[in-house]
Protein backbone atom coordinates (compact mmCIF):
# COMPACT_ATOMS: atom_id res chain seq x y z
CA UNK A 1 0.00 0.00 0.00
CA UNK A 2 1.49 3.38 -0.94
CA UNK A 3 1.64 6.48 1.20
CA UNK A 4 -1.35 8.18 -0.46
CA UNK A 5 -3.52 5.17 0.36
CA UNK A 6 -2.25 5.14 3.97
CA UNK A 7 -3.27 8.80 4.24
CA UNK A 8 -6.66 8.06 2.78
CA UNK A 9 -7.27 5.13 5.15
CA UNK A 10 -6.42 7.41 8.05
CA UNK A 11 -8.95 10.02 6.88
CA UNK A 12 -11.58 7.37 6.14
CA UNK A 13 -11.30 6.05 9.71
CA UNK A 14 -11.72 9.58 11.09
CA UNK A 15 -14.61 10.35 8.70
CA UNK A 16 -16.48 7.23 9.82
CA UNK A 17 -16.30 8.57 13.36
CA UNK A 18 -18.09 11.69 12.10
CA UNK A 19 -15.13 14.09 11.83
CA UNK A 20 -16.10 16.67 9.23
CA UNK A 21 -12.48 17.80 8.77
CA UNK A 22 -11.53 14.31 7.61
CA UNK A 23 -14.52 14.25 5.29
CA UNK A 24 -13.49 17.62 3.89
CA UNK A 25 -10.16 16.05 2.93
CA UNK A 26 -11.93 13.22 1.07
CA UNK A 27 -14.29 15.64 -0.66
CA UNK A 28 -11.43 17.86 -1.82
CA UNK A 29 -9.49 14.85 -3.02
CA UNK A 30 -12.32 13.46 -5.15
CA UNK A 31 -14.52 16.46 -6.01
CA UNK A 32 -13.09 17.00 -9.50
CA UNK A 33 -13.25 13.33 -10.39
CA UNK A 34 -16.84 13.14 -9.08
CA UNK A 35 -17.91 16.22 -11.01
CA UNK A 36 -16.38 15.08 -14.31
CA UNK A 37 -17.84 11.57 -14.03
CA UNK A 38 -21.28 13.06 -13.35
CA UNK A 39 -20.78 15.51 -16.21
CA UNK A 40 -19.95 12.67 -18.58
CA UNK A 41 -23.05 10.80 -17.49
CA UNK A 42 -25.62 13.62 -17.43
CA UNK A 43 -24.00 16.13 -19.80
CA UNK A 44 -25.08 19.30 -18.00
CA UNK A 45 -22.84 21.41 -15.77
CA UNK A 46 -25.43 22.45 -13.14
CA UNK A 47 -26.89 18.97 -12.81
CA UNK A 48 -23.44 17.33 -12.61
CA UNK A 49 -22.38 19.76 -9.90
CA UNK A 50 -25.56 19.22 -7.89
CA UNK A 51 -25.50 15.42 -8.21
CA UNK A 52 -21.81 15.12 -7.35
CA UNK A 53 -22.35 17.24 -4.21
CA UNK A 54 -25.47 15.29 -3.29
CA UNK A 55 -23.47 12.04 -3.61
CA UNK A 56 -20.97 13.33 -1.03
CA UNK A 57 -23.82 14.35 1.31
CA UNK A 58 -25.33 10.85 1.06
CA UNK A 59 -21.96 9.22 1.60
CA UNK A 60 -21.53 11.29 4.78
CA UNK A 61 -24.99 10.38 6.05
CA UNK A 62 -24.49 6.67 5.36
CA UNK A 63 -20.92 6.49 6.63
CA UNK A 64 -21.80 3.71 9.08
CA UNK A 65 -22.69 1.44 6.14
CA UNK A 66 -19.23 1.83 4.64
CA UNK A 67 -17.09 -1.28 4.85
CA UNK A 68 -13.69 -0.07 6.14
CA UNK A 69 -11.97 -2.91 4.28
CA UNK A 70 -13.05 -1.40 0.95
CA UNK A 71 -11.55 1.62 -0.74
CA UNK A 72 -13.49 4.86 -0.48
CA UNK A 73 -13.80 5.82 -4.13
CA UNK A 74 -15.43 2.64 -5.56
CA UNK A 75 -18.10 2.87 -2.84
CA UNK A 76 -18.62 6.57 -3.49
CA UNK A 77 -18.77 5.90 -7.21
CA UNK A 78 -21.71 3.49 -6.82
CA UNK A 79 -23.71 6.17 -5.01
CA UNK A 80 -22.81 8.84 -7.57
CA UNK A 81 -23.64 6.53 -10.46
CA UNK A 82 -27.02 5.60 -8.95
CA UNK A 83 -27.88 9.26 -8.52
CA UNK A 84 -26.92 10.03 -12.12
CA UNK A 85 -28.76 7.03 -13.56
CA UNK A 86 -31.85 7.87 -11.50
CA UNK A 87 -31.74 11.43 -12.78
CA UNK A 88 -31.47 10.20 -16.37
CA UNK A 89 -34.37 7.80 -15.80
CA UNK A 90 -36.42 10.64 -14.37
CA UNK A 91 -35.65 12.80 -17.40
CA UNK A 92 -36.76 10.04 -19.74
CA UNK A 93 -39.94 9.48 -17.72
CA UNK A 94 -40.81 13.18 -17.44
CA UNK A 95 -39.14 14.91 -20.38
CA UNK A 96 -39.24 18.67 -20.48
CA UNK A 97 -39.85 19.26 -24.14
CA UNK A 98 -39.29 22.75 -25.43
CA UNK A 99 -42.40 24.45 -26.81
CA UNK A 100 -40.96 24.61 -30.30
CA UNK A 101 -40.51 20.83 -30.26
CA UNK A 102 -44.15 20.14 -29.41
CA UNK A 103 -45.18 20.30 -33.04
CA UNK A 104 -42.56 17.74 -33.96
CA UNK A 105 -42.42 14.11 -32.96
CA UNK A 106 -39.67 13.79 -30.40
CA UNK A 107 -38.25 10.31 -30.04
CA UNK A 108 -37.63 9.30 -26.42
CA UNK A 109 -34.12 8.10 -27.19
CA UNK A 110 -33.30 11.43 -28.78
CA UNK A 111 -34.23 13.26 -25.60
CA UNK A 112 -30.90 12.29 -24.12
CA UNK A 113 -29.21 14.48 -26.72
CA UNK A 114 -29.17 17.51 -24.47
CA UNK A 115 -25.42 17.31 -23.85
CA UNK A 116 -23.86 20.71 -24.22
CA UNK A 117 -21.05 20.59 -26.84
CA UNK A 118 -19.53 23.72 -25.26
CA UNK A 119 -18.44 21.50 -22.37
CA UNK A 120 -15.53 20.35 -24.52
CA UNK A 121 -12.20 22.18 -24.31
CA UNK A 122 -11.51 22.12 -28.04
CA UNK A 123 -14.30 21.75 -30.52
CA UNK A 124 -14.32 20.70 -34.14
CA UNK A 125 -16.83 18.97 -36.39
CA UNK A 126 -15.51 15.47 -35.65
CA UNK A 127 -15.42 15.94 -31.87
CA UNK A 128 -18.91 17.47 -31.91
CA UNK A 129 -20.21 14.43 -33.76
CA UNK A 130 -18.50 12.03 -31.37
CA UNK A 131 -19.79 13.96 -28.33
CA UNK A 132 -23.31 13.85 -29.76
CA UNK A 133 -22.95 10.11 -30.37
CA UNK A 134 -21.63 9.55 -26.82
CA UNK A 135 -24.59 11.47 -25.40
CA UNK A 136 -27.03 9.23 -27.24
CA UNK A 137 -25.48 5.98 -25.95
CA UNK A 138 -27.23 3.94 -23.29
CA UNK A 139 -26.06 5.16 -19.85
CA UNK A 140 -24.33 1.81 -19.20
CA UNK A 141 -22.28 2.13 -22.40
CA UNK A 142 -21.61 5.81 -21.81
CA UNK A 143 -20.36 5.00 -18.31
CA UNK A 144 -17.52 2.79 -19.49
CA UNK A 145 -16.52 5.23 -22.25
CA UNK A 146 -16.39 8.05 -19.70
CA UNK A 147 -14.29 6.05 -17.25
CA UNK A 148 -11.81 4.97 -19.91
CA UNK A 149 -11.50 8.06 -22.09
CA UNK A 150 -12.42 11.01 -19.91
CA UNK A 151 -11.11 9.71 -16.60
CA UNK A 152 -8.20 7.78 -18.13
CA UNK A 153 -8.70 4.91 -15.71
CA UNK A 154 -6.81 1.68 -16.32
CA UNK A 155 -8.73 -1.57 -16.76
CA UNK A 156 -7.78 -2.56 -13.22
CA UNK A 157 -9.18 0.71 -11.83
CA UNK A 158 -12.36 0.43 -13.92
CA UNK A 159 -12.82 -3.16 -12.75
CA UNK A 160 -12.50 -1.97 -9.16
CA UNK A 161 -15.08 0.82 -9.41
CA UNK A 162 -17.51 -1.35 -11.37
CA UNK A 163 -16.89 -4.39 -9.14
CA UNK A 164 -16.25 -6.69 -12.08
CA UNK A 165 -13.34 -8.53 -13.72
CA UNK A 166 -10.92 -6.96 -16.22
CA UNK A 167 -12.29 -9.37 -18.82
CA UNK A 168 -15.76 -7.88 -18.30
CA UNK A 169 -14.27 -4.40 -18.66
CA UNK A 170 -12.80 -5.37 -22.04
CA UNK A 171 -16.06 -6.90 -23.16
CA UNK A 172 -18.13 -3.90 -22.02
CA UNK A 173 -15.71 -1.54 -23.74
CA UNK A 174 -16.06 -3.49 -26.94
CA UNK A 175 -19.87 -3.32 -26.92
CA UNK A 176 -19.83 0.36 -25.92
CA UNK A 177 -17.36 1.28 -28.66
CA UNK A 178 -19.30 -0.76 -31.17
CA UNK A 179 -22.49 1.08 -30.17
CA UNK A 180 -20.61 4.38 -30.45
CA UNK A 181 -19.40 3.45 -33.92
CA UNK A 182 -22.94 2.57 -34.98
CA UNK A 183 -24.29 5.86 -33.60
CA UNK A 184 -21.61 7.76 -35.49
CA UNK A 185 -22.52 5.97 -38.70
CA UNK A 186 -26.23 6.70 -38.13
CA UNK A 187 -25.56 10.39 -37.46
CA UNK A 188 -23.40 10.62 -40.58
CA UNK A 189 -26.18 9.04 -42.65
CA UNK A 190 -28.76 11.48 -41.25
CA UNK A 191 -26.53 14.48 -41.95
CA UNK B 1 -10.59 -18.99 -30.71
CA UNK B 2 -13.44 -17.18 -32.49
CA UNK B 3 -13.29 -13.61 -33.82
CA UNK B 4 -15.73 -12.61 -31.05
CA UNK B 5 -13.13 -13.49 -28.39
CA UNK B 6 -10.47 -11.51 -30.24
CA UNK B 7 -12.78 -8.50 -30.40
CA UNK B 8 -12.59 -8.18 -26.63
CA UNK B 9 -8.80 -8.54 -26.82
CA UNK B 10 -8.85 -5.84 -29.50
CA UNK B 11 -9.95 -3.36 -26.85
CA UNK B 12 -7.12 -4.41 -24.57
CA UNK B 13 -4.71 -4.12 -27.47
CA UNK B 14 -5.65 -0.59 -28.51
CA UNK B 15 -5.66 0.51 -24.86
CA UNK B 16 -2.27 -1.15 -24.30
CA UNK B 17 -3.65 -3.33 -21.51
CA UNK B 18 -2.77 -6.83 -22.78
CA UNK B 19 -0.11 -9.09 -21.35
CA UNK B 20 2.56 -10.46 -23.70
CA UNK B 21 0.73 -13.75 -24.24
CA UNK B 22 -2.64 -12.20 -25.18
CA UNK B 23 -0.94 -9.55 -27.25
CA UNK B 24 0.92 -12.18 -29.27
CA UNK B 25 -2.25 -14.24 -29.75
CA UNK B 26 -4.21 -11.18 -30.85
CA UNK B 27 -1.57 -9.98 -33.33
CA UNK B 28 -1.33 -13.52 -34.73
CA UNK B 29 -5.08 -13.52 -35.35
CA UNK B 30 -5.21 -10.02 -36.86
CA UNK B 31 -2.51 -10.93 -39.39
CA UNK B 32 -4.72 -13.73 -40.68
CA UNK B 33 -8.16 -12.07 -40.36
CA UNK B 34 -8.98 -9.21 -42.72
CA UNK B 35 -12.24 -8.39 -40.94
CA UNK B 36 -10.61 -7.98 -37.51
CA UNK B 37 -7.73 -6.08 -39.07
CA UNK B 38 -10.09 -3.55 -40.66
CA UNK B 39 -12.11 -3.28 -37.47
CA UNK B 40 -8.93 -2.64 -35.50
CA UNK B 41 -8.19 0.37 -37.72
CA UNK B 42 -11.69 1.77 -37.13
CA UNK B 43 -11.38 1.45 -33.37
CA UNK B 44 -7.90 2.92 -33.37
CA UNK B 45 -9.19 6.03 -35.14
CA UNK B 46 -12.16 6.24 -32.79
CA UNK B 47 -9.84 6.01 -29.80
CA UNK B 48 -7.63 8.76 -31.21
CA UNK B 49 -10.60 11.10 -31.38
CA UNK B 50 -12.05 10.21 -27.99
CA UNK B 51 -8.63 10.47 -26.34
CA UNK B 52 -8.33 14.00 -27.70
CA UNK B 53 -11.62 15.09 -26.18
CA UNK B 54 -11.36 16.93 -22.89
CA UNK B 55 -14.12 18.46 -20.81
CA UNK B 56 -13.83 22.06 -19.64
CA UNK B 57 -13.23 22.65 -15.98
CA UNK B 58 -15.64 25.04 -14.28
CA UNK B 59 -14.33 28.32 -12.86
CA UNK B 60 -12.16 28.19 -9.72
CA UNK B 61 -14.94 29.66 -7.58
CA UNK B 62 -16.94 26.45 -8.04
CA UNK B 63 -14.08 24.41 -6.53
CA UNK B 64 -13.51 26.92 -3.74
CA UNK B 65 -17.20 26.77 -2.74
CA UNK B 66 -17.63 23.05 -3.40
CA UNK B 67 -16.96 21.88 0.15
CA UNK B 68 -19.00 24.64 1.82
CA UNK B 69 -22.08 23.70 -0.25
CA UNK B 70 -21.74 20.11 0.95
CA UNK B 71 -21.11 21.19 4.55
CA UNK B 72 -24.22 23.41 4.49
CA UNK B 73 -26.36 20.57 3.13
CA UNK B 74 -25.10 18.19 5.84
CA UNK B 75 -25.68 20.82 8.53
CA UNK B 76 -29.18 21.59 7.22
CA UNK B 77 -29.98 17.88 7.16
CA UNK B 78 -29.05 17.62 10.86
CA UNK B 79 -31.11 20.75 11.52
CA UNK B 80 -34.20 19.30 9.84
CA UNK B 81 -33.89 16.03 11.76
CA UNK B 82 -33.59 17.87 15.09
CA UNK B 83 -36.46 20.20 14.19
CA UNK B 84 -38.71 17.30 13.20
CA UNK B 85 -37.93 15.12 16.24
CA UNK B 86 -38.28 17.97 18.73
CA UNK B 87 -41.43 19.26 16.99
CA UNK B 88 -43.05 15.81 17.18
CA UNK B 89 -42.03 15.43 20.84
CA UNK B 90 -43.46 18.85 21.75
CA UNK B 91 -46.68 18.17 19.84
CA UNK B 92 -47.10 14.83 21.61
CA UNK B 93 -46.42 16.41 24.99
CA UNK B 94 -48.80 19.32 24.27
CA UNK B 95 -51.48 16.90 23.06
CA UNK B 96 -51.03 14.73 26.13
CA UNK B 97 -51.33 17.73 28.46
CA UNK B 98 -54.40 19.01 26.61
CA UNK B 99 -56.12 15.62 26.85
CA UNK B 100 -55.14 15.32 30.53
CA UNK B 101 -56.70 18.73 31.28
CA UNK B 102 -59.74 17.90 29.20
CA UNK B 103 -60.33 14.64 31.08
CA UNK B 104 -59.88 16.36 34.44
CA UNK B 105 -62.35 19.15 33.50
CA UNK B 106 -65.57 18.48 35.52
CA UNK B 107 -67.66 20.74 33.24
CA UNK B 108 -67.24 18.39 30.26
CA UNK B 109 -69.74 15.55 30.08
CA UNK B 110 -68.69 11.87 30.22
CA UNK B 111 -70.12 11.18 26.74
CA UNK B 112 -67.94 13.89 25.13
CA UNK B 113 -64.87 12.66 27.03
CA UNK B 114 -65.37 9.08 25.83
CA UNK B 115 -66.00 10.26 22.25
CA UNK B 116 -62.84 12.40 22.22
CA UNK B 117 -60.77 9.56 23.70
CA UNK B 118 -62.19 7.17 21.10
CA UNK B 119 -61.29 9.66 18.37
CA UNK B 120 -57.70 9.93 19.62
CA UNK B 121 -57.31 6.14 19.92
CA UNK B 122 -58.80 5.70 16.41
CA UNK B 123 -56.38 8.21 14.87
CA UNK B 124 -53.46 6.55 16.71
CA UNK B 125 -54.45 3.07 15.41
CA UNK B 126 -54.78 4.40 11.84
CA UNK B 127 -51.42 6.17 12.08
CA UNK B 128 -49.60 3.11 13.44
CA UNK B 129 -51.24 0.84 10.86
CA UNK B 130 -50.26 3.08 7.91
CA UNK B 131 -46.74 3.54 9.29
CA UNK B 132 -46.29 -0.24 9.75
CA UNK B 133 -47.54 -0.92 6.22
CA UNK B 134 -45.20 1.71 4.76
CA UNK B 135 -42.23 0.29 6.62
CA UNK B 136 -43.11 -3.25 5.56
CA UNK B 137 -43.29 -2.36 1.84
CA UNK B 138 -40.32 0.01 2.01
CA UNK B 139 -38.07 -2.78 3.32
CA UNK B 140 -39.13 -5.07 0.46
CA UNK B 141 -39.23 -2.47 -2.31
CA UNK B 142 -36.47 -3.30 -4.83
CA UNK B 143 -36.86 0.09 -6.44
CA UNK B 144 -36.76 2.17 -3.26
CA UNK B 145 -33.51 3.86 -4.35
CA UNK B 146 -35.02 4.95 -7.65
CA UNK B 147 -36.15 8.53 -7.48
CA UNK B 148 -39.59 8.85 -8.99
Amino acid sequence: MNRAMDDETHFVVRWRKGETKAFEFLVKKYMRKAYFIALGLVGQHDVALDLSQEAFVRVYRHRRKFDPNRRFFPWFYQILKNLCFNWLREQRANPRIALEDLSERVEREELSLSFDPNLMVERDAVKDRVWKAISSLKPRDREIIILRHFQNLTYREIAEVLSCSQGTVMSRLYYARRALRQKLEQHTEVE
Amino acid sequence: MSCEKFKNLMMGYIDDELNEHDRGAFLGHVRSCAECSSELEHYRKLKEVTDGMKLTSPEDKIWRDYWSVIYNRIERGVGWILLSICGILLLCYGGYKAVEEFIADPTVGLFVKVAILGLIVGVAILFISVLRERLYFWKRDRYRDVRR
